[in-house]
C-alpha cells in the first residue's frame, strides 16, 4: 500500500476535513465562511493535482519537451474559483444583512432571538 | 434555423433576459418583461418535448465542438418533461410576482428581485438540459445563488438566517457533486455523461468509482432535500417571499430528484446503483422515515407555509421511494409524482401567497372563514389539498396507486401500509385547513379581506385545473414517464 506516494491526495483531504469540520464546528458565521472557502480550495487542489503528470511541462507545444500536464483540470477550476468568489460574494453580502438585522454574527445568538 | 438552435435558446434567451432585466428599473415593466420571457422558454420547451417524442434524443453541440471534447445538450423524454415542468411553473408563476413582490419585497430591491427570478430560471433549465457533468456543475451554482438571494428577499429578518443555512448546505452539497465528478474524471478522462457510462463500464467498480457514487448521492441529497439532509429547507420555504415559495417548491427540489436519476441511472447504472452499491435500500429506509415524520410533523404547524414545506419533505419521501422499489412501476410512479407534486404545491404555495397579499400573514388563525371572502383562492387549496392526499380523480391519486402497485409488486405489504397511511396523516394537515376557512366564523377584522387580484388567481386556478386534469387524463404524464423509467431503467420495453 503506496500510503506516501499519494501524499498530494492526503493534503488535499485533510484540507477538506478540517474546512469541513470548521463549517460544522464554528458558530461565528464569517467564520463557519471561511470554513466553506478551505472546503472548497482543498477540492480545487484535488483537481489541480490530478492532471499533473511527473516531469510534464505546461501544454505548449516546444522544441524538446513531449509531456505535458493536462490543462483541462485548470480550467474546470479557474471556472470553479470564479463560482466560489461568487459564493462568498453573496455569503458575505447575506452576513452584512444578518448584523444589520440581528446586531450578531454568532449563531447560537440568532437562534435565541428568533425564538424569542 | 431557429429550429435548430432551440435547445440552446433554452437556456441562452432568460440568460440574457436576466442581465437585460437588470437594467429595467421599473418594477411594472421587469414584470412584464420577466412574464413574456418565461412563456417563450415554456413555448421552446413543449416545442422541444413534441420533438423528441416524435424523433427520439435530440442532441445539440455548444458552439460546434463535437460532443466528448465539446459541451453537448442532450435532450430525451425525461429532461424534456422536467424543462415542461420547470419553464411551465416559471411561466404560471411569472404573472402573480408583480402583487405580492410589491406586497412582500423591500421597494429598493424589486427590479433586482426579477432578475435573481430569471437567473434562477435559467439555472434550472439549463441543469436539466445539459450532457456534461462539470456544465451540470456551473448551472447548479448559477441556480443556487440566484436561490439564495431570492429567499434572502423575504421581508422578515428570519428570512436572511434562513438564506444563509441554505447557502452553507447548498454550497457543501454542490461542492460534493463536484468532487464526484473529479473523482469520475480521474478514472475516466471524460465529462460528457454518456462517454462516462461507456467508460464506468469499462473501468469497472473499483473503490474510486464507488466513492464517487457516494459523494454524488450525497451532494444530490442535499439539494433534493433527502431526509435527513433536509435541515435547510422548512425555514427557506416558510420566510421567502411566498411566490419564491411557490417557484422553489415546484422547481429546485424536483430539478434535484432529476439530478439524482440522470447520475445515478445515466452515468453510473441501474446495475450499479442497486447491485453493487446499496441505493435501493438506502433510498426505502429513508423515504419512508421521511414520508412518516414529514407528514406527521406538518400536522402540528401553525403558519401553514411551514406546515407545506414539512409536507414537501414527506412527498420528496414519495419519490425517493419510487426511485428506491427499483422496479419499473416504481420509477414510474416516481417521475410522475415528480410532475404531479410540481403542479399540486405550486399551487397551494400560489393559494397561499394570495391569502397573504389580503391579510398578511398565513396562519392557521388568519385563514379563518375566508372561504366565502376569497372563494377562488381557497377552492384551490382544497383541490389541490385533496390532490396531495392522493383523493382519486387527482393527480396525487396517479402517482400513487403506481407506487403501491411498485410496492405490492416486491411483496413489501408494510410499504404498501405507510402509503396509505401516510395518505391519511396528509388528510388531517390539509383538513385543517379547509375545515378553518369553511366552517369556522372570520375573525375580526376580516369583513373587507375580498379575492386577490386576476393575475394572481388565473395561474392558481389554471394549475389547480391541472391538479384535476392530469388526474383523469393520464395519458400524457404516465406515457412520457414509462418511456423514461424503461430508459433509466435500462430494460426493454
Amino acid at each position: 500500500m503506496d500510503v506516501l506516494g499519494h501524499y498530494n491526495y492526503w493534503i488535499s483531504i485533510v484540507l477538506m476535513m478540517a474546512g469541513f469540520y470548521m463549517v460544522i464546528a464554528r458558530a461565528n458565521l464569517i467564520k463557519q465562511l471561511v470554513g466553506l472557502n478551505v472546503f472548497q480550495t482543498a477540492v480545487f487542489l484535488l483537481y489541480i493535482t490530478m492532471s499533473k503528470v511527473e516531469g510534464g511541462t505546461a501544454p505548449i507545444v516546444a522544441e524538446g519537451f513531449t509531456i505535458y500536464s493536462n490543462p483541462l483540470p485548470s480550467v474546470l477550476i479557474l471556472t470553479a474559483i470564479v463560482v466560489a468568489v461568487s459564493t462568498t460574494a453573496v455569503a458575505l453580502a447575506i452576513i452584512v444583512r444578518i448584523k444589520e438585522a440581528y446586531g450578531t454574527v454568532e449563531e447560537d445568538e440568532i437562534m435565541r432571538q428568533n425564538e424569542e | 434555423m431557429i429550429a435548430l438552435h432551440l435547445p440552446a435558446l433554452q437556456v441562452v434567451i432568460p440568460l440574457v433576459a436576466a442581465a437585460l432585466c437588470a437594467l429595467l428599473r421599473r418594477g411594472v415593466w421587469a414584470w412584464l418583461f420577466v412574464t413574456a420571457v418565461t412563456w417563450v422558454a415554456f413555448a421552446i420547451a413543449l416545442t422541444l418535448l413534441a420533438k423528441v417524442t416524435a424523433e427520439g434524443v435530440l442532441t445539440y453541440q455548444m458552439g460546434g465542438w463535437a460532443a466528448p471534447w465539446g459541451i453537448e445538450y442532450r435532450i430525451d423524454r425525461l429532461n424534456a418533461l422536467v424543462l415542461v415542468i420547470v419553464s411551465g411553473i416559471g411561466a404560471l408563476v411569472a404573472p402573480s410576482l408583480y402583487h405580492s413582490v410589491q406586497r412582500e419585497v423591500a421597494p429598493e430591491s424589486q427590479p433586482l428581485f426579477y432578475t435573481a427570478f430569471l437567473l434562477a430560471l435559467t439555472g434550472y433549465l439549463g441543469i436539466t438540459i445539459t450532457g456534461d457533468a462539470f456544465n451540470l456543475y456551473v448551472f447548479l451554482e448559477i441556480a443556487s445563488l440566484a436561490s439564495y438571494t431570492l429567499v434572502a428577499l423575504g421581508r422578515d429578518r428570519r428570512a436572511l438566517a434562513a438564506a444563509y443555512q441554505y447557502l452553507v448546505l447548498g454550497t457543501i452539497g454542490a461542492t460534493f457533486i463536484l468532487i464526484g465528478v473529479g473523482l469520475l474524471y480521474m478514472m475516466t478522462g471524460t465529462l460528457n455523461m454518456v462517454d462516462l457510462a461507456v467508460r464506468i463500464a469499462e473501468v469497472g467498480p473499483n473503490r474510486t468509482v464507488r466513492a464517487a457514487f457516494a459523494f454524488i448521492v450525497i451532494g444530490t441529497g442535499l439539494k433534493l432535500a433527502m431526509f435527513p439532509l433536509h435541515a435547510w429547507l422548512p425555514n427557506a420555504y416558510t420566510y421567502a417571499p411566498s411566490v419564491v415559495s411557490a417557484f422553489l417548491a415546484a422547481t429546485a427540489t424536483k430539478v434535484g430528484v432529476y439530478m439524482l436519476l440522470r447520475l445515478v441511472f445515466g452515468v453510473f447504472g441501474a446495475e450499479f446503483a442497486y447491485t453493487l452499491m446499496p441505493l435501493g435500500e438506502i433510498l426505502i429506509v429513508f423515504a419512508l422515515i421521511a414520508i412518516i415524520v414529514g407528514s406527521l410533523v406538518a400536522i402540528f404547524q401553525r403558519n401553514l407555509k411551514r406546515m407545506l414545506a414539512y409536507s414537501s419533505i414527506a412527498q420528496i419521501g414519495y419519490m425517493a421511494l419510487g426511485i428506491g422499489l427499483a422496479n419499473l412501476d416504481g420509477m414510474i410512479g416516481g417521475i410522475v409524482h415528480l410532475f404531479n407534486h410540481a403542479v399540486m404545491k405550486c399551487t397551494l404555495f400560489l393559494a397561499l401567497a394570495c391569502v397573504f397579499y389580503r391579510t398578511g400573514a398565513v396562519d392557521l388563525e388568519t385563514i379563518r372563514g375566508l372561504g366565502r371572502r376569497m372563494p377562488w383562492t381557497i377552492g384551490a387549496f382544497t383541490v389541490a389539498g385533496f390532490s396531495l392526499v392522493g383523493v382519486p380523480m387527482t393527480v396525487g391519486f396517479v402517482s400513487k396507486w403506481y407506487l403501491l402497485t411498485a410496492a405490492v409488486e416486491r411483496g413489501l405489504w408494510p410499504i404498501a401500509v405507510v402509503i396509505v397511511g401516510a395518505s391519511l396523516l396528509a388528510l388531517i394537515y390539509i383538513w385543517r385547513v379547509v375545515e378553518a376557512a369553511y366552517f369556522q366564523p372570520p375573525r375580526d377584522g376580516a369583513s373587507d379581506v375580498v379575492e386577490a387580484p386576476v393575475a394572481m388567481v388565473a395561474p392558481m386556478i389554471v394549475l389547480a385545473a391541472a391538479c384535476l386534469y392530469f388526474g383523469l387524463d393520464t395519458r400524457f404524464t404516465v406515457d412520457v414517464a414509462r418511456g423514461a423509467a424503461i430508459q433509466l431503467l435500462g430494460i426493454g420495453s
